[in-house]
């Protein structure tokens, strides 16, 4: 096992090479010259060759990736020519509020598809299971913006229940109980199309698995339907229950930037969406490298959660 | 996502009767899909509805009507009442259909059809071709598909035009998986092997032989693809990336009915209706296809 673990994180240097060329490239790409950018129409021909002597634009591309690399190695993505701030520092409190929202979200996405997946399972076939499947290909399709949408007119202008609004209460007493307020509509809609995806996965899992025979011998032991689906099935069908659960984390991050535009969650997509409105592309370059990073990473992470808890996956 | 993946390319084994007779077949296996033909009559009314839109469409999309804005659902002369500019919104939902069906569509149908070129190359060659190809798109997969798409979009620049290209992108690894894969299925098959032993070049091996098998699971999963791609191109106009409004798009509508969201919640909540059940028919259309083209998906 430790061995397979350390071939997929060899594994992950060609993929992080790819993705940091990938990011780099597309800067290059983008039409106009960063020097004219940055000193304006009124720069002399003079200034604009200081400039890009200074920045480095006048070198092989190749010496500028390198270049470029070792200070994002560094943790040096560059200024903002927009906010006049480091990406670095702008994008760092954003990606922690996007992960309390992907947190949350998920937490909510993984516990509540499962637990309707199983449940589904175990009433295959009864009305139970067809409202719960027909509710989750419905859910399945909202638009997370919409439901957030949606959310904001049921809860914070009918019922007048939850804030439509922020992270914090401007003039609020801050503190857990604020921020959770705030949380849940956004964790909500950011969870819906996921958790109904998982439920889906789920109740097809458990199926498959309460069709095999060692399952046949266990209620033929007498075992309580409880028991067989506690004790027997659920144990074999948990790996790939975790693997589905795992792979809509990027559906999810990618939900999250339509709900935090919608409820103002000062967060990575937002911010995202802000910068590629503004065309501040080394913003949207920070946050593309910051989202890979942390994907790539919660891969990982759930390839080798399965690994240990599935011995079958793990190679001979 | 990569579920569907894996549906597809469970999908993906060969059907080794071909002709006609596998057509009718197909066809009776889906039209007999109460789900699938509920899907199709779905989008043949959305559909024909924007291709007829200048004959149809009660109102002009564009200009403001003398009943005032944000007029209630019910309204006498507009069904659906007006929006926050007083444009008549039943009518901007039908010319919506325009751009909103056509941004689903498109990049979904471009992405299949590089796909095919790429993940037949890859499956058929092997070796370095396949290993430079598919290593390349493993990149891609390094990033949440709708964040792409709104990055590359952050680079060349918001409209319509680059919706549809970054959406594109963003779904050739996908769509070029289901394709190899396929195509890997089928090649060590006797069939192959005989149509090499005849004479055939590769041309022909590809074009006669692996890629009429190779299309059907490659279609089951676009039109699957497609559903999420009405969501996902609403998504990008709503943030106002994507279609640039005064054009009428659902995604845009979304967007914009969310500034009068306080006064009249109809404008927003009518066009994401019609966005949910559009991308709902899709996915019918999708299972009703899996179960024609897949012999054992039957239930």
């Amino acid at each position: 096992m430790i061995v397979y673990a350390g071939k997929r994180l060899l594994g992950l240097v060609p993929v992080l090479f790819g993705i940091s060329v990938v990011i780099f490239l597309t800067m290059k790409l983008i039409p106009g010259d960063v020097a004219r950018a940055l000193l304006g129409p009124m720069a002399t021909d003079q200034s604009l060759a200081q400039l890009q002597n200074a920045l480095g634009l006048d070198q092989p591309i190749h010496i500028q990736y390198a270049k470029w690399l070792w200070r994002a190695l560094h943790g040096d993505l560059g200024l903002s020519p927009i906010v006049h701030k480091s990406v670095v520092e702008l994008l760092l409190p954003k990606f922690g509020n996007t992960l309390i929202l992907a947190g949350a979200s998920f937490l909510l996405a993984a516990v509540g598809g499962v637990a309707v997946g199983v449940l589904a399972a175990a009433r295959q076939q009864t009305a139970l299971d067809r409202a719960a499947m027909g509710a989750s290909l419905i859910v399945g399709n909202m638009p997370p913006f919409w439901l957030g949408l949606v959310l904001i007119v049921v809860f914070a202008i009918d019922l007048r229940w939850l804030p439509s609004l922020g992270m914090y209460s401007a003039r609020g007493p801050g503190g857990l109980e604020d921020l959770l307020a705030h949380l849940a509509m956004p964790a909500v809609a950011t969870a819906a199309a996921p958790g109904a995806i998982i439920a889906r996965m789920t109740r097809a899992s458990v199926l498959e698995i309460l069709g095999q025979d060692y399952i046949k011998v266990a209620r033929s032991k007498g075992l309580s339907e409880r028991a067989v689906l506690g004790l027997h099935a659920l144990k074999v069908a948990w790996p790939p229950i975790l693997t589905i659960t795992g792979l809509q984390l990027g559906y999810l991050l990618g939900g999250a930037v339509f709900t935090e535009e919608v409820f103002g969650w000062p967060g990575l997509g937002r911010q995202l969406v802000s910068s590629v409105i503004a065309r501040d592309v080394q913003v949207v370059q920070g946050a593309a490298l910051f989202i890979a990073l942390s994907f790539v990473v919660v891969n990982l992470g759930v390839d080798l959660l399965n690994l240990y808890l599935d011995p079958r996956s793990r190679p001979a | 996502m990569p579920t569907s993946t894996t549906l597809a390319v469970k999908a993906a084994m060969p059907r080794l009767q071909r002709g006609p007779g596998a057509f009718i077949r197909a066809a009776r296996v889906f039209l007999r899909d109460r789900q699938a033909v509920i899907g199709l009559l779905i989008i043949a009314i959305t559909g024909g509805a924007a291709l007829l839109a200048p004959l149809i469409s009660p109102y002009d999309p564009l200009t403001s009507e003398s009943v005032g804005r944000l007029a209630p659902i019910g309204t006498p002369g507009h069904l659906l009442g007006t929006d926050e500019q007083g444009r008549d919104i039943l009518s901007r939902l039908i010319w919506g259909g325009r751009a909103s069906l056509l941004v689903g569509i498109l990049p979904t149908v471009a992405a299949g059809i590089v796909a095919l070129g790429l993940g037949l190359l890859a499956g058929y060659l092997g070796g370095a071709v396949d290993h430079g190809i598919m290593r390349g798109l493993d990149v891609f997969f390094a990033f949440p598909l709708v964040l792409l798409a709104i990055a590359i979009v952050g680079v060349i620049g918001p409209g319509m035009g680059n919706q549809m290209f970054a959406l594109a992108v963003v779904l050739v690894p996908y769509s070029t998986r289901v394709v190899r894969t396929a195509t890997l299925s089928v090649k060590p098959l006797e069939f192959v092997e005989a149509a090499r032993a005849l004479g055939a070049g590769n041309g022909r091996l590809i074009g006669c032989h692996l890629l009429p098998n190779v299309l059907p699971p490659l279609l089951v999963y676009t039109s699957t693809l497609v559903g999420m791609m009405i969501v996902a191109s609403a998504g990008l106009s709503f943030l106002g990336l994507g279609v640039q409004p005064p054009t009428p798009d659902w995604g845009v509508m979304v967007g914009n009915g969310r500034l009068v969201i306080y006064r009249a919640a109809h404008v927003v909540t009518i066009p994401g209706v019609v966005i949910v059940i559009t991308a709902l028919a899709f996915n019918f259309i999708g299972d009703g296809l899996r179960e024609a083209l897949d012999p054992r998906a039957r239930r």
